[in-house]
């Protein structure tokens, strides 16, 4: 028997047309609250592809007159723009790399076995998130002057790495929690030993959730301006390198600037959207 | 089986801790060393002292709680309006979630940027303000004249780019409420506000702390947003941390500043479990 929410008796609802009104407020607030995302996108969209001559043009049009690449060009050309920019790819992709190799298999560890110490271990994780980030970068940049990686790419996604570790255990632990233990024991009376049991059939089917997690975690690190200004000097990742230039800039310059640090942002929520409530939502859990 | 791996998961958890033992733990104790040192080495207040006669101590401070203060409210009405707008099940409801939660990739300096684009002499708001004849000359709103307009045009851009983590852990919450709960509302005739007041609401509550301490202590560590938009005009404490640590070179104020924002962090998080008690307190 199935109860379906159009069932509840008719004499309890209100009058058909007093719920579309209310299906009508809530379509209306939901496009207003959409606009208020979707602008100014669109608006840093238009100022970046705005050329460089026309960016004091006053009143701006909402509908573009003119739309060419020049302003991007200028300021890829910017001194040392694209060396920051491939040395942020790099921090990002180290960082990914480090924060799967080191949080999965404790994710793992979570989401598998029933061990004592793993409702403290869940606690220390957790509570790193009571911590602000702000204040790990500083005595870094102490301990790495003494170990000689200030100013380095390694450096910085190492920090990254600290910032990220804690949602990786937890979200990769999400994601294994969710593929059934049950298949990874039939793989074992089969015959394969846990690894391979891990490697042949829980791996596989936690690889789409996996792959969300890494690319959060490169966003992460792709996104951070306040470790990567602390930490690097004469090797700036792309934000620390725009953060630094704001001052000394043309405005035309931030707009192209602020356009490309959103670009890669908007394709990794467009590639994670169906995993968002699976990663968050179970990380509150 | 699990007793001949009774190891297995220490082992597996042994990289991450270690890595949080040298990464995270160690440069939260130094972090505090250093505070209370000053360059010469010796162990004292010297260091917080001069942070706190520091000329832009006090606007830095009081710029910083006001932007939570500020900020914290309107992400939680705008979140909570999303989050139900979502839980209405709209026509293309992955869509609708997809838009709202773009900005979860945004970086603080990205969004900062975008709001110039916006608030700038001849940006965007005067222009379409122009357009519509609500005024007849552009209005400067980033002077640091007027830092009540430079708080809010931070406001603005903070809500718009931090919102979306909140939402997303509100819709979490809301999808995790029975659905029998609301039909029952319904069926005894509730009305939209009394079902979000008496049933919604009380049930999210423990999303609604997560939410809150999670997006409390972000808004103390606010930083590129406002040297974007702001530029000189307004001074916040993760902003004087790194003025210190980069163009004075003086890591113990740093670590004094970095530290202010570790205990405001903390007596905010103290204050959000105190005042909004859950059963479970393991939600954090």
């Amino acid at each position: 028997m199935s109860v379906v929410r159009h069932d509840i008796p008719l004499a309890r609802r209100r009058s058909g047309r007093e719920h579309l009104v209310g299906r009508a407020l809530i379509y209306l607030a939901a496009t207003l609250l959409a606009l208020f995302i979707l602008v100014p996108i669109y608006l840093i969209a238009v100022s970046a592809f705005t050329p460089p001559d026309r960016a004091f043009d006053f009143p701006r049009s909402v509908v573009p007159a003119e739309l060419n690449f020049e302003t991007i060009v200028f300021f890829l050309n910017a001194f040392g723009v694209v060396d920051s920019f491939w040395r942020s790819v790099i921090v990002a992709m180290i960082t990914l790399v480090l924060a799967l190799l080191i949080g999965a298999p404790a994710g793992y560890a979570i989401a598998r076995y029933a061990f004592r110490g793993r409702s403290g271990f869940r606690l220390v994780i957790l509570s790193t998130r009571a911590f602000p980030i702000v204040i790990l970068a500083i005595p870094l940049a102490v301990t790495y002057r003494l170990w000689g990686i200030n100013d380095s790419v390694i450096g910085v996604a190492l920090m990254h790495t600290a910032l990220a570790l804690p949602f990786t255990v937890l979200i990769t632990s999400s994601v294994f929690v969710s593929v059934p233990r049950e298949l990874e024991e039939a793989a074992q009376t089969l015959g394969c030993n846990p690894l391979q049991a891990f490697l042949r059939v829980s791996l596989p089917l936690a690889l789409p959730g996996l792959a969300a997690a890494a690319i959060f975690t490169w966003v992460l690190s792709w996104n951070d301006v306040f470790a990567a200004v602390i930490l690097t000097l004469q090797n700036p990742t792309l934000p620390a390198r725009i953060l630094t230039a704001l001052t000394q800039s043309p405005i035309y310059f931030q707009f192209a600037a602020g356009f490309v640090m959103l670009v890669p942002s908007l394709v990794v929520i467009f590639f994670i959207r169906k995993y968002l409530l699976g990663l968050w939502g179970r990380v509150v859990k | 089986m699990t007793a001949r791996l009774g190891w297995a998961p220490y082992a597996l958890l042994l990289p991450s801790l270690a890595f949080l033992a040298v990464f995270f733990a160690t440069p939260m104790v130094q972090a505090f060393g250093l505070a209370f040192q000053s360059p010469d080495g010796t162990f004292g207040v010297s260091s917080i002292e001069r942070m706190l006669g520091d000329a832009r101590f006090r606007s830095a401070l009081l710029t910083t709680v006001a932007l939570v203060v500020l900020i914290i409210p309107i992400q939680f009405a705008l979140a909570m309006s999303m989050a139900l707008v979502i839980n209405a099940r709209l026509k293309g409801q992955g869509l609708w979630l997809y838009v709202y939660a773009l900005p979860l990739g945004i970086s603080e300096l990205a969004a900062g940027i975008v709001w110039v684009s916006i608030f700038t002499q001849s940006g965007w708001l005067n222009s379409i303000l122009m357009g519509f004849g609500i005024i007849d000359r552009p209005i400067t709103w980033q002077s640091a004249e007027t830092p009540w307009l430079l708080i809010m045009c931070v406001v603005i851009a903070e809500a718009w780019r931090a919102t979306s983590i909140i939402m997303i852990i509100l819709v979490a919450g809301l999808q995790s409420i029975p659905r029998e709960f609301i039909e029952a509302a319904d069926v005894y005739g509730a009305t939209t506000w009394q079902k979000v007041r008496r049933v919604i609401l009380p049930m999210l509550r423990p999303s609604l702390q997560v939410a809150l301490i999670l997006r409390t202590i972000l808004a103390f560590q606010v930083f590129a947003t406002v040297i974007a938009i702001a530029g000189s005009g307004l001074f916040v404490l993760a902003r004087e941390a790194q003025r210190w640590a980069t163009d004075i070179q003086n890591d113990h104020i740093a670590a004094a500043y970095a530290g202010l924002i570790l205990v405001l962090s903390l007596f905010s998080t103290v204050l959000f479990l105190v005042l909004l008690p859950t059963k479970d307190e393991q939600q954090l």
